[in-house]
């Protein structure tokens, strides 16, 4: 009895998570006829694929996705690099005030956005930064909080014996850092560079208030300026919506395994 | 000679001294420049009237009296936040709480449940809003034809002032695996051995929900208890581009607010003092919930000491 409950909750729920995904596809490839048609179409005679090289030609989608690429990759390069510096640092050395300095470092994931968003405007448009990517890549060289803490707790895990052995044998704090735990960081790494991968590509608030010429959007940009010029023109708009979906849909596809481990491994250990 | 090997050990033990700081230095560069100076910066401005361009002015606590005392829409704004709030804080945790015991029960498949809940927290707040906006799409929606097949007239979602909140509390609560996640993980951290024993006594399940697995629980309710109240004081994107603040500001939320008077109305010192608003009400509510949280918060491995001296 309870079992047929659980499945039935669990099949009735998996459709309504999959079913908005599911129509905004059969949307993307509809042939105009079929697209205003009632009651609707489920499953499209007529597939028409080429909508999306169509939506692709509408605005410089190139031109965005190159942008978007550049972010992603420089942000995430990093984000790795400076995350896992702080995180060592905090996991394996006793120093004045370490205790303070990460309770502060926990303190900073609580503060809104929303308070920080117009001083670092004014702060960047001092730099001349407005208009360009750096706003979107050059903070992420900075270290974020929640990946400090993510990656410390999975560096408390190793066994500082190995930090020892490898001191025995001359290794200084740099080498043991970057030939030994970083490699033995990889999962966590997967980790952080999914999450931060997935933030910078999603990002639009900050490409919005950061980016006002079309030559420098970023494509979540492009698709919410899709709104405005061809509110009409659906096909094109779930087009886009499907490929800016697909890169973190596959990303996460890959990372699952580190993500639900990693989710599991920050609270336990905790 | 022995100044020399004096200095070289000073020397030595400065440099160990020094490491630990060095290899943090890249976060303390950037709480200093991105987190500690943006907010001591918007305090101070919070104090002026300070437009982007032109001159600025030193106005003393004049922001704070006129958003308290003469602007209809700071305090609209904000009852819309925490109308938003009301609905989506306990439905995202309840809800939340409902996918994750399901999914620790044993059923076949529970990973591919699982990634499906996940999904749409995969993907962008553009794309969500796209894909909802389509969905209450008023004479084309596929929410309108499904309840048409019930029998039931939907409204027009996103146009009319009585549903266009709702609306969104919807679309936000499909990005809800986050939280799903985070109490799954509690709940597989609870000892099996619990259960059991309470099972061989005798009690139905859903008392073992309800006396072993909220209390045990409870730290990670708490967590998420928190996370969604500054994510429903946070909340923009969505509503920036299903509703744009409308229909007759019904979906004007605070966050909105303070976008508009910085990026619209271009008065930098009125927004970094809503700014601090929010962030003060976001504060003194999740310090009123961790101090509440003594009393309903459980935490393995601490004896409740008798009475309730602190209370």
């Amino acid at each position: 009895m309870l079992r047929a409950f659980t499945y039935g909750a669990l099949i009735f729920l998996s459709a309504m998570f999959i079913l908005p995904f599911y129509w905004t596809f059969i949307t993307a490839v509809k042939s105009v006829s079929e697209l205003y048609q009632y009651p609707p179409v489920f499953w499209p005679s007529d597939v028409q694929w080429e909508n999306f090289i169509t939506a692709w030609f509408k605005q410089p989608f190139d031109v965005y996705f190159k942008n978007s690429a550049i972010v992603v990759v420089m942000s995430t390069i990093g984000q790795l690099f400076s995350s896992s510096l702080v995180a060592y640092g905090f996991a394996r050395f006793h120093f004045k005030g370490r205790d303070v300095i990460f309770i502060i470092l926990l303190a900073t994931m609580m503060i809104p956005w929303d308070v920080k968003m117009i001083p670092l405007y004014m702060e960047f448009n001092m730099l001349g930064w407005i208009n360009t990517l750096k706003p979107l890549i050059v903070p992420a060289y900075f270290a974020e909080a929640f990946f400090v803490f993510l990656l410390r707790q999975y560096i408390m895990t190793v066994p500082i014996e190995i930090d020892e052995a490898a001191r025995m044998d001359g290794a200084n704090s740099w080498q043991i850092y970057w030939r030994i735990h970083l490699p033995l960081m990889m999962p966590a790494l997967v980790l952080v560079g999914t999450f931060h991968f997935m933030n910078a590509w999603n990002d639009y608030l900050g490409p919005l208030i950061f980016l006002n010429d079309q030559s420098k959007y970023t494509l979540t940009l492009g698709l919410s300026m899709f709104k405005g010029l061809h509110e009409t023109d659906i096909t094109s708009i779930a087009a886009i919506t499907v490929l800016l979906c697909i890169p973190p849909l596959i990303l996460f596809f890959f990372a699952q395994r580190y993500i639900m481990d990693g989710a599991i491994g920050s609270s336990v250990k905790g | 000679m022995s100044g020399v090997y004096d200095r070289q050990y000073q020397r030595q033990k400065f440099v160990e001294k020094l490491t630990p700081y060095l290899f943090i230095s890249p976060w303390i560069l950037g709480f200093f420049f991105f987190t500690l100076g943006p907010l001591v910066f918007s305090f101070v401005m919070s104090f002026y009237d300070w437009p982007v361009v032109g001159d600025r002015e030193f106005i003393g606590t004049q922001n704070y009296e006129v958003m308290l005392t003469q602007d209809p829409l700071f305090w609209d704004s904000l009852w819309v936040t925490i109308k938003f709030g009301l609905f989506f804080v306990p439905f995202n945790i309840v809800l939340g709480l409902l996918l994750a015991v399901l999914l620790n029960q044993k059923v076949i498949g529970s990973g591919i449940f699982r990634t499906i809940f996940y999904l749409p927290s995969v993907i962008s707040g553009v794309a969500l809003v796209t894909i909802w906006a389509w969905i209450y799409s008023h004479e084309y929606g596929i929410l309108n034809f499904l309840l048409g097949l019930a029998g039931i007239q939907g409204p027009n979602w996103l146009g009319d002032p009585n549903w266009a909140l709702l609306a969104i509390v919807v679309a936000s609560l499909w990005g809800l695996g986050g939280t799903m996640l985070i109490l799954l993980t509690g709940l597989q951290s609870i000892p099996k051995e619990l259960y059991e024993a309470a099972k061989m006594s005798g009690v139905p399940g859903w008392a073992r929900l309800i006396f072993i697995t909220i209390p045990m629980l409870s730290p990670m309710l708490l967590f998420t208890f928190i996370t969604s109240i500054i994510a429903a004081f946070q909340q923009l994107t969505i509503a920036l581009l299903l509703t744009g603040g409308g229909p007759l500001e019904s979906t004007y939320f605070f966050a909105m607010y303070i976008y508009d008077n910085a990026f619209k109305h271009f008065e930098m010192g009125y927004a970094a003092a809503n700014s601090w608003v929010m962030f003060l009400i976001i504060l003194a509510l999740s310090m009123m919930v961790m101090k509440s949280s003594s009393a309903w918060v459980y935490y393995e491995g601490e004896m409740k000491k008798g009475g309730n001296k602190d209370a």
